[in-house]
C-alpha cells in the first residue's frame, strides 16, 4: 500500500518506521530541512524536503496514487488543509488527520477527514479512566470517531434512580446496553430498574445532543462541562 | 453591517479602515499586539487580541451575528481553516479567504470558499501593465463555485453554535 505521511515530528517519524517495517511503501513530507535529513539518515531516502501543504508538492509526492494520506503535524489548520487537498484535489481514498485541539474534531469529521486521530483526548481519557474527573468516561470512538462509547456513573442525584430504559428520553442512535452493577455485569432490558452506584455502558452519536441527553438523564448535573466541544 | 476580520496585517487593517469608515461595525482579531498599530488612532471599531483560529474567540469577536468574514492572516492554512470554523460552525453568509497558493485557492474555491489569492492578483496586474495578453483562468478573486458538494452525504449538519 502507498501511503504518504505529511509531518516528520515523532509521530510521523515513529508511523514511518512502522509502517515501513510492516513492508508498506510510503514517502514523508517534512518541510524543515533539518529534520528531513535526521530522517533521510535514520530511514532513508523516503523523505522529501518539501511543504506538504502545498498542491504541488503533493503531486510531486505521488499522492494521487495513494491509498492513505496521514496528516501528522503539530497543527490542526496545517492537517485539515493536507487531508481536504487530498480527498478533493487527488481522490485520495482515504485521509487520517491528527486533531490536537478536542474542540476542532467536530469541523473535521464534518470536513470529509476519515479518520481522526486525537493525542489530547487519548491522554483526558486515560485519565478519566483512572480517576473519574466526569461521571461520563470516554472509553472509546467507533466508526471512525462518529460514534462514542461512554460509561455514565448513576449517582445519588440522578434523575434515572428506580426508573427502567423506556422511561429516559434519549435521542435516536444513543442506546444503553450494559449494566455494571457491583461484581456482575448485565444486559441493560426493558424490566432494569437503574439503581445508585449503577454504571451504564452507552453508545451514542459523537458530538452534542447524545452527550447532553446522557448527562442530562443519567447523571442529571446538567451544569457541569466536560468538553466544551460536545457542549457549544 | 457586521464584519469580523482576522488578520491585522495591511490588508486586514486597510479593509477595517474601509468598512468601518462607511459606517459598518467591525471587529478584528490578530493574535499579535503590534498589528493593531497599523490601524488610525481613531479607529471606530473593535480590535481583539487572540488566535482568530479558535472558535470561542470568534465567538467573542461577535462572527454569530456577523454578515461578513474575512481571513486575512499571512498563513494560507489559518485562513481557510478560520473561513471554514465560519461557514460551517456559525453559518457566516459571506466568507472570504485570503490563499496566496494558487493551488490551494483553486481548490477552495471548487469547495464553497471564496478565496483572494494575491500571487495570481500580481501576476495578473504585472502581466497587463507590461502588455502581455490576458491568462484565461488566471483569475486572483474566485467566488465560491457549487455549495458545500463536499459533504459527505451520511454526516450529519454540524449544529450550529448557540448563541
Amino acid at each position: 500500500m502507498y501511503i504518504v505521511v505529511v509531518g516528520g515530528g515523532k509521530v510521523g517519524y515513529y508511523l514511518a518506521k512502522e509502517l515501513l517495517e510492516a513492508g508498506h511503501e510510503l514517502v514523508i513530507l517534512e518541510k524543515s530541512p533539518g529534520r528531513a535529513r535526521q530522517i533521510a539518515d535514520e530511514l532513508g531516502s523516503i523523505v522529501l524536503n518539501r511543504d506538504g501543504c502545498e498542491g504541488k508538492h503533493l503531486a510531486e509526492a505521488g499522492a494521487n496514487r495513494a491509498a492513505i494520506v496521514a496528516a501528522v503535524t503539530g497543527d490542526d489548520e496545517d492537517n485539515l488543509v493536507v487531508c481536504q487537498m487530498a480527498k478533493h484535489h487527488f481522490d485520495v481514498p482515504r485521509t487520517i488527520a491528527r486533531v490536537n485541539a478536542p474542540k476542532n474534531e467536530e469541523l473535521f469529521r464534518h470536513l470529509g477527514v476519515d479518520e481522526i486521530i486525537s493525542p489530547t483526548r487519548m491522554v483526558l481519557a486515560a485519565i478519566e479512566q483512572d480517576i473519574p474527573v466526569h461521571e461520563l468516561l470516554h472509553l472509546a470512538q467507533l466508526k471512525g470517531g462518529e460514534l462514542e462509547l461512554v460509561e455514565a456513573q448513576i449517582g445519588d442525584a440522578s434523575p434515572a434512580i428506580g426508573r427502567r430504559p423506556a422511561d429516559i428520553a434519549l435521542p435516536e442512535g444513543c442506546s444503553l446496553f450494559l449494566l455494571l452493577r457491583g461484581s456482575s455485569v448485565q444486559q441493560v432490558r426493558s424490566e432494569t430498574v437503574f439503581q445508585s452506584g449503577d454504571k451504564v455502558l452507552a453508545v451514542s452519536r459523537a458530538g452534542g445532543e447524545g452527550e447532553q441527553s446522557l448527562r442530562r438523564e443519567l447523571i442529571g448535573d446538567t451544569e457541569q462541562v466536560g468538553d466544551p466541544a460536545l457542549t457549544g | 453591517m457586521r464584519a469580523v476580520i482576522v488578520g491585522c496585517g495591511r490588508v486586514g487593517a486597510g479593509l477595517a479602515e474601509r468598512l468601518a469608515r462607511e459606517g459598518n461595525e467591525v471587529t478584528i482579531v490578530d493574535i499579535d499586539t503590534e498589528a493593531f498599530r497599523r490601524l488610525e488612532p481613531d479607529f471606530p471599531g473593535q480590535a481583539i487580541r487572540a488566535d482568530g483560529t479558535d472558535e470561542d474567540v470568534l465567538r467573542r469577536a461577535g462572527i454569530e451575528n456577523a454578515d461578513w468574514f474575512f481571513a486575512l492572516t499571512e498563513g494560507d492554512n489559518r485562513n481557510a481553516f478560520a473561513a471554514q470554523l465560519a461557514t460551517e460552525t456559525f453559518g457566516v453568509e459571506n466568507v472570504v479567504a485570503k490563499i496566496n497558493d494558487p493551488v490551494r485557492a483553486e481548490a477552495y474555491a471548487t469547495l464553497g470558499l471564496a478565496t483572494i489569492c494575491r500571487t495570481r492578483l500580481l501576476v495578473d496586474a504585472m502581466a497587463r501593465y507590461v502588455g502581455l495578453p490576458a491568462d484565461e483562468g488566471a483569475d486572483g478573486v474566485r467566488p465560491a463555485e457549487g455549495h458545500h458538494d463536499h459533504r459527505d452525504a451520511e454526516v450529519p449538519a454540524l449544529p450550529r453554535a448557540e448563541g
